[in-house]
Parts: structure tokens; sequence; C-alpha cells
């Protein structure tokens, strides 16, 4: 099973046959695949609730302290669009926070792009009150979501750029989303699909080479942009191409982005007169 | 197509901030001191290029020296390594060198040197142990050898194995010169015991024997 349409075609729900899959190619029991999903779902509270109560910075000194700034913020002026995205807001920049803090973190699917996943998924969950269950079978949904793209992208910035890993992340929560607001596997590969196409082409191109700008700040954008696919698609919005040929010209486009704009720090941001001169200052070059 | 685990995407659970260099950093150490197998008071690491100039800013020295001291990836004390060093003295160097890989960095033990590169995704490969080149990732269990370049000594070892059922998943042998010293670097599916790595070792003409563990997933 590699493609979307394959998965499709089974006509199951998405967890099911990941959890099919995963315990098939593995040889251990289904349980044991949904115990360690468990594991990372734990993780992800874990770095939520650590993040949301640090103001730590990271190393450089460049990031650390915007999620306490955003929930001073909210707690005088509530987000105009509600609380639950005030929640995702927090809880992405909490846990890409802690990643940058060397905190604990669950990858997912990289360490750059830990938040986005778990804050769709958490908010969601307490605010429509999901039982645990119901929040692995939208982490194993995600899950088989990144695991059919990295099927045929290396979901790295330095091969694919950044449209590889912030935005197979935000693919894999919108996907969650849908399953955990009780869509089906026809209205979570659109999701997957209207949220792919939207960011193709995306570079990587951190500053001082570190994953902090613009990584850390992304990761709060990126889960609402997962928001936007999710209610597009479980209001029937369709995506036009394929998800199977969304993959593939995002494959392309990865070939096709000069190596500047792929982790190297040679362009882009990176190559900013600002990036340059923190840079300076960070290295004592 | 490639074989791909949901497991890939939803974890690892890992210190931040960097797959490549930190958790990548960790599982290298790790491997190092699996191949080095035995206590040691000193070691010095020489990262290069990316290595050497991002580490700090990602915690990779840190993550080095937390692996060789055997702790996992989601080890909370990565973070303040230093603070837990006991009897072990160290060092850091730092090289910018073009024949090295980006993220890559050698190990330097009094007696063995090792050579690995973090290549990409928390995925890493130990390439060389002294001047013998190998390609230990950490997801078998290997045996790696240095031997005198003798006729048989290949089918010798692995008959050994072998006879154990023990399934060989990969087989790499490098030499200096014909004759000279060779190595030999053998994956297997499964458990080596004690019994059999000794057995190994008692060969003739063979120098060095150590068993790797492969790392934790
Ligand atoms: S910009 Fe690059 S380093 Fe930062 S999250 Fe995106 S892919 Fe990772």
């Amino acid at each position: 099973m590699y493609t979307f349409e394959q998965l499709l075609n089974k006509n199951e729900e998405i967890w099911k046959a990941a959890q099919e899959f995963e315990a098939k190619s593995c040889e251990v029991p289904v349980e044991t695949v949904r115990k360690c999903a468990l594991n990372s779902l734990h993780a992800m509270k874990e770095a939520v609730k650590t993040g949301l109560n640090s103001t730590v910075m990271s190393m450089s000194g460049m990031c650390g302290d915007d999620c306490d700034r955003l929930q001073k913020y909210y707690s005088k002026n509530p987000s105009i669009f509600g609380h639950v995205f005030e929640k995702i807001l927090e809880y992405s920049l909490a846990t890409s926070e802690e990643n940058i803090r060397m905190g604990k973190i669950a990858a997912c699917p990289t360490a750059g792009s830990c938040g986005i996943v778990p804050s769709v998924l958490l908010a969601l969950a307490e605010e429509f009150k999901k039982s645990e269950e119901e929040q692995i079978n939208a982490l194993l949904t995600a899950g088989e979501v990144g695991r059919i793209i990295s099927g045929k992208v290396a979901l790295a910035g330095a091969v694919a750029g950044c449209q590889a890993e912030c935005g197979t992340a935000s693919a894999m929560a919108a996907a969650a989303a849908v399953q955990l607001l009780g869509g089906n596997p026809k209205q979570i590969v659109n999701a997957v699909g209207l949220s792919l196409k939207n960011l193709l082409g995306l570079t990587c191109d951190p500053v001082c080479g570190l994953v902090e700008i613009p990584c850390v700040k992304r990761n709060p954008f990126m889960a609402i942009h997962a928001m936007c696919a999710c209610e597009m698609a479980l209001a029937g919005v369709e995506t036009k191409i394929p998800v199977d040929e969304i993959v593939d010209a995002m494959e392309q486009t990865g070939q096709l982005m000069s190596p500047a704009l792929k982790e190297s720090s040679l362009g882009g941001l990176a190559r900013t007169k600002t990036a340059l001169e923190l840079k300076k200052k960070l290295f004592n070059l | 197509m490639k074989q791909t685990s949901i497991f890939d995407v939803i974890s690892p659970i890992m210190i931040g901030p960097s797959s490549s260099h930190t958790a990548g950093a960790v599982r290298l150490g790790l491997l190092a001191r699996n191949i080095y197998n035995r206590p040691f008071q000193k070691i010095v690491f020489r990262l290069y290029n990316s290595y050497a100039l991002t580490g700090k800013g990602h915690g990779t020295e840190k993550g080095l020296l937390a692996g060789v001291m055997g702790f996992g990836v989601d080890d909370r004390r990565i973070k303040d390594v230093f603070e837990h060093v006991e009897n072990i003295d160290y060092a850091f160097e730092y090289e910018e060198n073009f024949k090295k890989h980006p993220n890559s960095v050698d190990f330097i033990f009094d007696d063995m040197k090792i050579y690995g590169e973090s290549i990409g995704a928390g995925e890493v490969l130990i390439r060389k142990i002294d001047d013998f080149e190998v390609e230990l990732t950490g997801k078998y269990n290997t045996l790696v050898l240095v031997y005198d370049d003798v006729a048989g000594m290949i089918s010798k070892v692995t008959t050994i194995i072998q006879q154990k059922n023990i399934n060989i998943a990969t087989l790499h042998c490098d030499r200096y010169s014909k004759g000279g010293k060779a190595s030999m670097v053998i994956s297997i599916d499964g458990e080596l015991d004690a019994r059999t790595v000794s057995d190994v070792k008692a060969l003739d003409k063979v120098y060095f024997v150590t068993y790797v563990k492969k790392l934790d997933e």
C-alpha cells in the first residue's frame, strides 16, 4: 500500500489500515503499534506542558520566549478566532520552543516541524473531549499520511526544502484534524492534498544554520494552515489534482530547487544582511 | 519502493533541536561506545564542517559526549551533560575539511579512532575504524574484526556464525594491501552469544574483534 489512491481503495478507516500495515511489516501485534503511538502522544503532551511554562532561551539566544508573550497577550485580548485558535498557536510555539531549548519532543515528521501535528491534535481533542483511543486514531492517520509521502520524498530540508518538513507536517496535521472531527477517508485525503498544494516550493533557509529562524514561528502558521485544509475538506471541497500527483510535484519541485535554498544557509533568509550579522556575532567570525 | 514506517514520521522521542545535529550526534556517540566496548578515561572529538560550525547552537558536542557515556536520544541529562561527566577527560577540536561529510566527527580514543557521519533524519553511519573502511548503521547487531589477510578467513568466520543458524544480513571487507591487515564487518539478524564471539577471537591471525550491539529504535 504505497499511494493515497490505493489507501482509499481499501474502503477502510485510514488508522485501521495504518495499524494493520505497520503491524504486519514490523511483525508485531496491532496493540504494540497503538502502544508506540501512545508513547509519542504522551511525549507530545509533555512537551506542550513543559513548553507553556518556560521562557528559557535557546543556546543562540535567538528564540524561546514568544509562547510566553502570546499567552500574556491572550489572557487580556482573547483571539478574535476563538479559544481553539489560541490553543493551537500556543501549543505549537510551546513545542517548537521546547525543541530549540534542548527539551524533549517527538519528531513529527522532523524536530524542526515538531509543533504542528501535536498542537492541532491536542487542541481539538481537548476542545471536543476526544478519548485517548480517538487521539491515537488521529495520530495513526497523520502517521500514515507522512509515511506515504516519505515513500516518494525524503522528508529533509536538505533534500527537498521545507515543503517536505513543515509542509508534510501541515498535511499530517490536517489529516489528524479531519479524523478527529469525524470526517471520512476521502475528506482526509482531500485535506492532505489541499494543504500540500499550497506549500509547494517552500524553501529551507535557516538563519545561522540553526533550526530557529524561521522554523520556530513557522510551526504555528503551519498548524493554522492545516485547519484551513481541514475545514474546507469537511465542507466537501476537493482537490482537483489527485494527492499522489501533488506528492510527485513536491518531489520534482524539491529537485528543481537550488541547493542554496535547501538547508545550506547559502541563500534566502539566511543570506540577509541581518542574518549575516547574527552569524558573525554568534560564531565569533 | 522504499520500506517506510509511520514511526519514522511520528517519532523518535528525542532531545531537540535537530535530528541530524543532536539525535544523530547521540547515536554516533552510542555506536562509537559500542564499538570501543571497554572503559575509557580519555576521548577527543574532532568535529568537521557543519558539525564544527553550527554544532554549538545545536548541542552537537553535548550529544556526542552523551552518546559515548551511554545516554539515549531522549535522555534529559543531555542538555547539561557536562555536569554529569565523571572520570572522563574530554576535548573538542574543530576542522573544516571538504573531503569529509558536512556532518561528521572523529572519536579519538587512546588506541582507536572512529569516524562517523550523520546522514540525515537521525540516521548515522560509522565509516572508519582506525584506517579500515566499514559501514555500520546501528540497525543490526554487527561483528567487526581486524585480521591478517590470509586466504579462507571469510569462510572460517561466516561458518562459525552460520553454524548457530544465524542469518548474515550484510558482509563488508576491506584491506590495506594484499597479505596485509584487513577488516570484516558482518551484520546479522538476531543475536550472537559470547561463545561465538570468543570462537571468532580464538581464530589464528585475528587481532581485534568487537561485537557491536544495534541501537534501540
Ligand atoms: S526551514 Fe529548514 S530547518 Fe527549518 S523547519 Fe523548515 S526544513 Fe527544517
